[in-house]
């Protein structure tokens, strides 16, 4: 349009690209990085075998080669500054906030260990190797000094074990393992980044006096315990501060947000370690906040968390792609080797060394195989890249060291990554003879596996119980009472099955069948008789192989592995937990004797559940959530095959009924039978009500009258029971203030 | 951690306890600890709650019949010297200790492998008429597996479980009859427990 000639018409149709330039183009390159996510997903074998990060390093290259061969410079967005307060925190935090806490603090002293000694072992290993090699000249590579090569190897230290855990997890390898893998793996990017900022702040001097070491180190502790310091205060203000957000539902997990960007960047100010501070600001808040707001707020922030923390990883993946194509590369191949071989070596022999260090200490020992899966799980990723990418250009032989780097993490992720499931595989694999299996003692065995693993529960194995039992008075005297905005004392059932089983209602609710009464697939529906009735089936052995195959796939796996927080791109899993509740729920609507009426009024409480909970996840979740497993008294077993939990079970599956109406279709005795029956057909959703502090006592009325009331269920106190007729679901309190009877 | 002395003064009976069951003192302080840990009244026995609120066994497939293994029949409570004798079972097989070395007339310790197979048994059988009928084995399956199984795969893999360790036909697995299909297993390595000093 001709509208510079004429300024004085209107023009019709202008394009101002400069203007839009910068937003518009991120959000392209997100959006593609995003494409390439969807698009492995789609075909969902591909990502057992190839780690996710292998996918995304590809299409990197991909559309790195095609930039290049068009001419195109990538963006040249990834600078110090916005990776270090853009793309990181958002990482960390997720690191953070879905830490498994429970087995986390139980090996706290381990992972701390192969975190900051491992990191240390291999920095100044590699570092030290490097150097050496350094001083041989046929390798042209003098000129790098001792410090830089400390300071490249802390970079190539950090290690990213997303692959390896997702590995493992399927395979089955032992909590203890898992949780140390998954802990070095988020505290030595703390240690890592601290190493960086002080090698490279090393670097930069021209001599390195004695002094200069142990000021070193003196400042290493400091930033540590600073960064943990910093990042408690941080968390206790703001699980304080949402404590009063009830009014502003709408902005509670901006708060999550903020405090823990601003804990990050204070840190930051003070040049401590900020990621110490925003992983310890998300463990503490968690707690707290995710009690105080609504479950519309809980969820929306755990997803924001992924969101954020999967957009960032992403990007970094993808950009190492293209940038690997793009830049300019300083190759040699003495360095690049040897820089490999170190990297092996030393982590290899360091897991070797600290392990028979650490494992004297230890209830439950590593032995060689287990030293395997951490050495070789080292993979190195994200914050590897980035960390080198933006060491500054004074850096003398930059360029090496980003080829490098480069070098590493397409090697580790590539081979390391998609090698490890095979070869873990074949080292299990050996350990059971699956052959001479007869399918008795297959499902025998698993069954006492799950028998062992369940005694060693009770008997609290894992949990320095002393400690923790410590740590629980304290946080009820004090921390609950001032950081929670409704705070119960533990013994409620309430909050804890609220949680669970609203989620399974909800979840129930998306099954084809609505009414778990006519599940059929879960409880056998079938004739008895038929089954009586029916002559002895001959099997072949093709029928029996495929009896192992649907038994060693089906079975679900003993506890020792910690499905919930396997995948770092996912939400918590909780799928299994929800398949033995339904299953529960289900065998217990079966077995629901009519005219019980301490049942049915479990039944009603149940059913009146609110909405408090948050997404259910295994970890903390099922912690606090069996911490409050105080069902009502005790019934004798009175039904002779019943299972003796049966009552249990009430509590748990009528949960379930909450939201779901599912209410059990026996006659029901006295009053409560025909609200029960009222509520079924009131309520076709699940009710996400905000609680009010009347909803949890709903136990203690009902109960006062069938049987003395259970020991410290708090709900009786004074609150109005829930037991009119018909009255909790509807009464619909959505705004009110929560009532929070938790743990 | 925890209380400093291994004591066994605050333990009722302990001599008996130790001398029935094989737990040295310090095994029996700890889970003595234990035990009160769990009675979070103070009761000194635990009920069924007490029980539920070890998170972990929630979420076991098999947690139901494990804590009900704990009760005995009509009972409501657990005291110590009951959870200690059912402890006792997965104690690791003493291998130096040879039963001619106690006491001829010694009832079977707790922690030998027919005890072992005994105690997984009765996880099956809740009727406790000796047998695991069709239905208490498919029970326990439905539980041990994911909801995806249909109910034929089910019966299948009971069927051919019974057909397999039934020897007289009575289409239902005794004691002896499982007894005699795990014999290839290693049982006193399988239900042992490491017990914490």
């Amino acid at each position: 349009e001709d509208d510079t000639k004429n300024p004085a018409n209107l023009p019709v149709f202008t394009m101002d690209y400069p203007r839009i330039q910068v937003p518009f183009e991120f959000t392209l390159w997100v959006l593609l990085a995003s494409f390439a996510k969807i698009g492995f997903h789609i075909y969902h074998k591909i990502t057992i075998w190839i780690p996710e990060s292998c996918l995304l390093i590809s299409i990197g290259l991909i559309v790195g080669a095609i930039m290049h061969s068009v001419k195109e410079e990538p963006p040249a967005v990834l600078s110090s500054n916005v990776f270090f307060l853009y793309m990181l925190p958002p990482i960390v935090l997720d690191n953070g906030y879905f830490m498994p806490t429970r087995p986390f603090f139980e090996n706290v002293g381990t992972v701390l260990w192969y975190a900051v000694v491992g990191t240390l072992w291999n920095s100044i290993g590699i570092g030290l190797s490097l150097f050496a090699i350094c001083q041989i000249e046929a390798f042209g590579v003098q000129d790098i000094n001792l410090q830089e090569n400390l300071l490249f190897a802390s970079i190539i230290s950090a290690v990213d074990p997303v692959a390896a855990l997702n590995v493992f997890e399927d395979i089955g390898v032992n909590e203890q393992l898992y949780i140390v893998i998954f802990g070095e793996g988020l505290f030595n990017d703390a240690v890592t980044v601290v190493l960086y900022s002080m090698f490279s702040f090393l670097a930069d001097l021209p001599v390195v006096e004695s002094e200069d070491v142990f000021l070193g180190v003196a400042r290493f502790f400091v930033v540590g315990v600073g960064g943990v310091l910093f990042g408690l205060l941080f968390g206790f203000v703001a699980a304080f501060t949402t404590r009063f957000t009830h009014n502003v539902r709408q902005i509670e997990p901006l708060f999550v947000f903020m405090y823990s960007y601003l804990a990050y960047l204070v840190a930051e100010l003070f040049a401590i370690s900020s990621v110490l501070a925003i992983i310890t600001c998300a463990i503490t808040m968690k707690y707290y906040v995710e009690e105080n707001v609504s479950q519309r707020s809980c969820t929306t922030i755990r997803h924001v968390v992924k969101m954020l923390a999967t957009v960032s990883e992403t990007l970094i993946f993808f950009f190492l792609g293209v940038v690997t194509i793009t830049t300019e590369h300083e190759w040699s191949w003495a360095y690049v080797l040897f820089t490999l071989l170190f990297a092996f070596v030393w982590r290899g022999i360091g897991m070797l060394v600290l392990t028979q260090i650490i494992n004297p200490f230890r209830t439950i020992q590593f032995n060689y195989k287990d030293q395997f899966g951490l050495a070789y799980g080292g993979l190195r990723g994200a914050i590897c890249f980035a960390l080198v990418f933006t060491l500054p250009d004074n850096i003398n032989r930059r360029n090496l060291f980003v080829t490098a780097s480069i070098a590493i993490i397409i090697f580790t992720v590539f081979i390391q990554g998609i090698s490890i499931r095979p070869i873990v595989e074949y080292i299990n694999i050996r350990r059971t003879n699956k052959d001479l299996n007869t399918i008795n003692v297959e499902v025998h065995t698993r069954m006492m596996e799950h028998v062992v693993c369940g005694i060693e529960d009770l008997c609290g194995q894992w949990s320095h119980y002393y400690w923790k039992d410590k740590f629980k008075k304290f946080n009820d005297r004090v921390l609950r009472r001032i950081l929670l905005r409704d705070n119960r004392a533990e013994s409620s059932i309430v909050s804890l099955y609220k949680k669970l089983e609203l989620q399974n209602a909800i979840d129930l609710l998306d099954t084809p069948l609505g009414d778990l009464s006519a599940a059929p697939s879960i409880i056998s529906l079938h004739d008895e008789k038929k089954e009586a009735a029916r002559p002895k089936r001959k099997f072949l052995a093709a029928d029996v192989r495929k009896m192992h195959d649907i038994l060693s796939k089906n079975m679900y796996k003993i506890r020792h592995k910690t499905i919930a927080y396997t995948n770092k791109y996912n939400l918590p899993d909780n799928s299994r937990a929800r398949e033995i509740l339904i299953r529960r729920h289900a065998s217990i609507r079966r077995s629901l004797r009519p005219g019980s009426l301490r049942e049915l009024k479990l039944l009603e409480v149940l059913n009146a559940m609110t909405d408090r909970s948050c997404v259910f996840s295994a970890g903390d979740e099922v912690d606090r959530l069996s911490a409050r497993v105080q069902a009502s008294g005790v019934s004798p077993r009175s039904s002779s095959r019943s299972l003796v939990p049966m009552r249990r079970l009430n509590t748990i599956q009528e949960q379930g009924g909450s939201g779901k109406s599912v209410v059990d279709e026996g006659p029901s005795g006295g009053p409560f039978g025909s609200s029960l029956r009222g509520r079924k057909a009131a309520v076709p959703a699940p009710r996400r009500r905000s609680s009010d502090r009347e909803d949890d006592s709903e136990p203690p009325g009902g109960e006062e009258e069938a049987l003395p009331p259970p020991p410290g269920w708090v709900p009786e106190d004074g609150d109005p029971g829930e037991n009119e007729a018909g009255n909790p679901l509807l009464r619909h309190s959505s705004q009110t203030s929560r009532g929070s009877s938790r743990l | 951690m925890g209380s400093s002395s291994s004591s066994t003064e605050r333990i009722p009976d302990a001599q008996e306890l130790m001398q029935e069951t094989g737990f040295s003192a310090a095994h029996l302080v700890r889970l003595y600890e234990r035990f009160e840990f769990l009675d979070k009244d103070d009761r000194g026995e635990l009920r069924l709650d007490d029980f539920e609120a070890v998170s972990e066994l929630a979420m076991n497939p098999i947690g139901d019949r494990i804590i009900g293994a704990f009760f005995s029949p009509g009972r409501e409570t657990v005291d110590f010297p009951s959870f200690v004798r059912i402890l006792a079972h997965f104690r690791p097989t003493d291998t130096n200790r040879t039963r001619n070395g106690r006491n001829g007339a010694q009832p079977e310790p707790a922690n030998s492998r027919t005890s072992k197979l005994k105690f997984a048994f009765q996880l099956y059988d809740q009727d406790r008429d000796g047998k695991v009928s069709r239905e208490e084995l498919l029970q326990v399956l439905r539980m041990m597996l994911e909801m995806q199984v249909t109910e034929e795969q089910l019966q299948s893999i009971a069927e051919r479980a019974i057909q397999e360790a039934d020897l007289d036909r009575d289409d239902a697995i005794s004691f002896d009859e499982f007894k005699k299909s795990l014999e290839k297993v290693d049982i006193e390595h399988k239900m042992s427990v490491r017990f914490l000093e």
